[in-house]
């Protein structure tokens, strides 16, 4: 017989007369004569080397809680993080949805159980549609940099063109997943990938390299606004316009947060645009909450080359009712596997919804202060430190929150000065002195909403003493 | 089936309006923190601080609700969403729709871990860290492999690192421009014929035998060409096929790489390992077999693993230990580099730690065991409908899945797998999923009972489709018609979806192409 069975609250069938009862109906002694399929060889007879289980709901979360109390919280020291990953304020009406059982357990349900899901992520797309002006959005991928991969092998499709240029200053991770999707050079389909320089007094993407460097070989331009090292990039027409006329694609990179103040680059002619929606109501989640975003013309060619899901709205037999279908399913990899256009799978969708609450609650006067408050608060940031002896901020060009701080003139190293403030319980900018050693020692310090004029200040002060 | 009373069930119905069509000029959902007197006195005029070029002009046309409304709005859609845990989600085989434990929902919304910036030191990540490292121990011991990475985004992005990772290995070895083929298998997932097309390989499919993978195709297409082969087992048809480790030597012989593709691994937990059949690699979706909530599609994580041999090409950074201390290890000269940012999902890998711990080795086993069972049980009850058929490999137990078809219905009703689902809906169940591409099996449905559902679940299922079935044969216009208690009606046509003259994916879209159309 078999030994004492493991009744979980998670298994109601684990109950023995239960077990018993389903297995006299089949006509099974065991299960273990489903498994008898399995070679003798391969099976795994051993006991799992896992530890044992936690059975009390109460247990395991002291347990769990107990190692997470080890995690230092951007709640407990002042963040000035940013670099992809930034702390803003999520709403609590964004919590309470984004946590609602049926969007949080929801799979592919077809439309009509899940209808309101395929609103939602309507209404997403809705809402970035006006944010970014342009018409088309798919469902998201993984994250930025993935994204950007994405569009720049759509515009390589698009164009039959293997080559596509992106800024120097670009966030290297970023980069690496870029290149990781345009493949390596002994790949037949490989895109190559080439860096168009910076101005060094501005930051700004450099255009005189970038019409040196674009050919009738150019898929496609892609820039970043704001970029990586903060700046906001104002040349997206110009890039547009150079890259257009050449017959290459433009592509975008945005943070959406930064849109109720900043162009949006489907005003001025962009071909596709990414980005992440972590920005728009999601926590940082130790960079567990990115989303990359894809925007595109509604145009027949760009639909036809996007990888990613695409939902449309539609009318159903009852006069002004309306649903949700998938736009031409064979161009993914669910709809033709290898023939289908790179992949697609489970990835990031629930953040839509995050993003589609976020921005209702924000509406344009929301999204209009967020992005004053942020560049005002970064700007007296910038303000403060540049008082300090040593202390200046690199590039001349405007940022929005993110700006770096370049401390090479202080004989201090940024890792020297972060570890100083952490003693201080503040997590200072990130160090870029390893990614561009040209720009000396500089640091990537991000100010948001979040933060008020004491926790500026306190910076400031802690600051002052570690340089000391 | 005998004693069971079918729901009756009406979907929640609000006749919401799109949320581009609500609000008034000057409502305010929320208000941001403002500007502090001195901090705008420092900073100066806005104009100032964001060059002409790149200032917004024109407001985005964003609707203008108070909070009250857009949380009323935002919950009626989500009362209007059937999801997992209300609706007996039973049929979307292959994806494993168990139940997510809420302790670890309580657990990932904590400041403790939503609240924290990955690049954060080392020192104040420990936390974190420690489970990471711990998932990747218990990882290790459920595949038998040797090292794993949580980097992935999902189960597909695990496929295409495996993808990238072969093209590394043979590059290594001086063998990558003559190892260009990718072999897999015609019930493996969608994306391993994709990701290594993606990444530049040719693919090569092998054909089924009677539902197996067909070895003597294998033997015929292997050769120094081979990169890889990707397969799953059991495969999506939930038929297990026993000469697996044929299938590995066969590869390994042609100095080739062997990936499983264990997305779903949940009929086989502690019952069969990647190791024991000779893998070199495999991965398992969090999000399925070990209980991260789908959400709406993500967010997902695809835990990768390989062999000691394939390790020096994990994306970095990896965690590491010594004595109590949690790395970061990032000097990694081999690795394929990065393939999502910072380290992964790792609220998923949160979750899946409790609840690995929740189950214990024992537990683990069970869930395997009553997912196989369920599915015995629910196969037994669908094969008595008439109509439904298991096809190939006649006389073989299914593992924790099955594709059934509804062939022999459709022929005698006309209706087939895409009508009835239409149906099931009005019983308050989650439609099931049919077949991933291509239909090899004709008219398909693919449920997959996993643990999570109890023996009363599974027989009102069954009867959900029975019912469907029967109302086929009896009164095709309720099918013809269905579904008849949802929120909306019939799709009226799914040209509308086809045609770029009509499908519109924005609002703006809709109203230039249709409204005023």
């Amino acid at each position: 017989m078999e030994k004492k069975t493991f009744i979980h609250p998670y298994i109601p069938n684990s109950v023995p007369e239960i077990k018993a009862a389903m297995l006299k109906e089949v006509g099974l002694k065991s299960v273990y004569d489903v498994y008898n399929e399995i070679p003798e060889q391969l099976r795994f007879k051993d006991k799992l080397d896992i530890p044992e289980a936690i059975t009390s709901e109460y247990a395991l979360k002291r347990h769990v809680e107990e190692i997470l109390e080890k995690n230092v919280t951007c709640r407990e020291y002042l963040n000035f993080l940013g670099a992809g990953c930034w702390q803003h304020y999520v709403p609590a009406v964004v919590d309470e949805i984004v946590n609602r059982s049926e969007f949080l357990t929801a799979y592919c349900g077809a439309g009509y159980s899940d209808i309101g899901k395929y609103q939602a992520r309507f209404e997403f797309n809705s809402l970035m549609g006006e944010l970014l002006d342009i018409d088309a959005v798919s469902n998201p991928i993984y994250d930025w940099g993935d994204a950007a991969g994405r569009a720049i092998r759509m515009a390589s499709r698009i164009t039959g063109r293997n080559e596509v240029l992106v800024p120097k200053i670009i966030d290297p991770d970023r980069l690496a997943e870029i290149r990781q999707l345009c493949q390596p050079e002994e790949m037949s389909n490989a895109i190559a990938v080439r860096l168009v320089d910076y101005d060094p007094e501005t930051g700004l993407m450099d255009l005189n390299d970038l019409t040196k460097k674009i050919s009738n070989k150019t898929a496609a331009v892609y820039f970043e606004t704001p970029s990586y090292l903060g700046t906001i990039e104002d040349q997206g027409k110009e890039i547009t316009d150079i890259a257009h006329k050449i017959g290459a694609l433009s592509i975008a990179g945005v943070d959406p947060i930064t849109l109720g103040v900043l162009t949006p680059p489907g005003s001025y002619g962009t071909d596709l645009i990414v980005g992440d929606l972590q920005s728009i109501g999601v926590h940082m989640l130790a960079g567990g909450g990115q989303s990359g975003f894809i925007a595109f013309r509604d145009e027949e060619v760009y639909i036809a080359e996007c990888p990613l899901e695409i939902y449309s709205i539609m009318e159903t037999v009852e006069e002004g009712e309306l649903a949700f279908a998938e736009v031409r399913s064979d161009r993914t990899s669910y709809g033709s596997r290898d023939k289908g256009k790179d992949w697609v799978g489970t990835a990031s969708g629930l953040w839509t919804i995050a993003g589609a609450v976020y921005l209702t609650l924000m509406g344009p006067e929301g999204m209009r202060e967020i992005g004053e408050v942020i560049v005002k608060n970064a700007k007296y940031t910038q303000n403060r430190l540049s008082e300090m002896a040593g202390v200046s901020i690199k590039f001349s060009q405007p940022n929005f929150k993110e700006f770096m701080v370049d401390f090479s003139g202080t004989g201090k190293s940024v890792a020297e000065i972060n570890r100083g403030l952490l003693k201080r319980k503040v997590f200072g900018g990130k160090d870029i002195s390893g990614e561009y050693p040209e720009l000396g020692q500089c640091a990537l310090f991000c100010v948001t909403e979040i933060h008020t004029k004491d926790d500026i200040d306190k910076l400031c002060v802690d600051l002052k003493e570690v340089l000391q | 089936m005998k004693g069971i009373k079918l729901r009756n069930y009406h979907a929640a119905k609000y006749d919401e309006p799109i949320i581009m069509e609500m609000g008034v000029k000057g409502r305010r959902g929320i208000m941001v923190p403002p500007v502090h007197e001195e901090i705008a006195e420092s900073a100066g005029d806005i104009k100032d601080l964001i060059p002409e070029k790149a200032r917004r002009k024109t407001a985005p046309n964003l609707p203008e609700i108070d909070q009250y409304h857009t949380l009323m709005h935002f919950l009626r859609l989500s009362q209007m969403t059937l999801g997992m845990e209300t609706g007996i989600d039973i049929g979307e085989g292959t994806c494993t729709m168990k139940y997510s434990p809420k302790v670890n929902e309580e657990l990932v919304r904590s400041p403790k871990m939503a609240d924290v910036h990955p690049l954060q030191p080392e020192s104040t990540l420990q936390g974190i860290l420690q489970i990471t490292y711990e998932l990747r121990n218990y990882l290790k011991a459920i595949s038998g492999l040797d090292e794993f990475s949580m980097q992935t985004g999902g189960g597909a992005h695990a496929t295409y690192i495996n993808a990238c990772i072969t093209r590394k290995y043979h590059q290594d070895r001086g063998e990558l421009e003559q190892r260009n083929e990718v072999i897999t298998t015609q019930f493996t997932h969608p994306c391993n014929a994709a990701t290594p097309a993606t990444a530049g390989f040719k693919v090569i499919f092998l054909p089924h035998k009677n539902g197996y993978p067909d070895i003597d195709a294998l033997n015929s297409v292997v050769s120094d060409r081979t990169a890889a082969i990707h397969m799953t087992n059991p495969e999506d048809t939930g038929i297990y096929n026993p000469r697996v480790k044929e299938f590995t030597k066969i590869v390994h012989d042609a100095g080739g790489l062997c990936f499983y593709d264990q997305a779903n691994a949940n009929g086989i937990m502690g019952i069969a390992r990647a190791r024991e059949a000779g893998f070199d690699a495999c991965h398992f979706n969090l999000h399925k077999t070990f209980s991260s909530p789908h959400g709406c599609e993500g967010p997902a994580g695809g835990a990768y693993g390989c062999t000691e041999a394939l390790a020096p090409y994990l994306p970095i950074p990896l965690v590491t230990r010594t004595n109590d201390h949690y790395h970061l290890d990032f000097d990694r000269p081999k690795s394929i580099g990065k393939v999502r940012s910072f380290f992964g999902n790792l609220e998923v890998v949160l979750r899946a730690y409790a609840w690995i711990r929740s189950m214990g080795p024992e537990g683990l086993k069970t869930a395997a065991e009553i997912s196989v069972l369920n599915n015995q049980y629910l196969t037994h009850l669908l094969l008595q409908i008439d109509g439904i058929t298991a096809p190939f490999a006649e006389g073989k137990p299914r593992f924790e899945q099955v594709r059934f078809s509804m062939e022999k219905l459709k022929d005698e009703t006309g209706f087939g797998s895409h009508e009835i689902q239409d149906r099931m809906v009005d019983f308050g169940i989650q439609s099931y999923w049919l077949s991933h591409h291509p239909y090899v099996v004709p008219e398909p449905f693919t449920p997959e009972p996993c643990e999570t559902y109890s023996k009363e679940d599974i027989e009102y299922w069954a009867s959900v489709i029975e019912q469907a079935c029967k109302e086929a044969r009896e009164t095709p216009e309720v099918i013809r018609k269905a579904p008849h208690n949802q929120a909306i009606h019939r799709i009226k046509d799914f040209e509308q979806a086809e045609d770029a003259k009509r499908w519109a994916t924005t609002w703006r879209a809709y109203q230039r192409k249709r409204k005023n159309g």
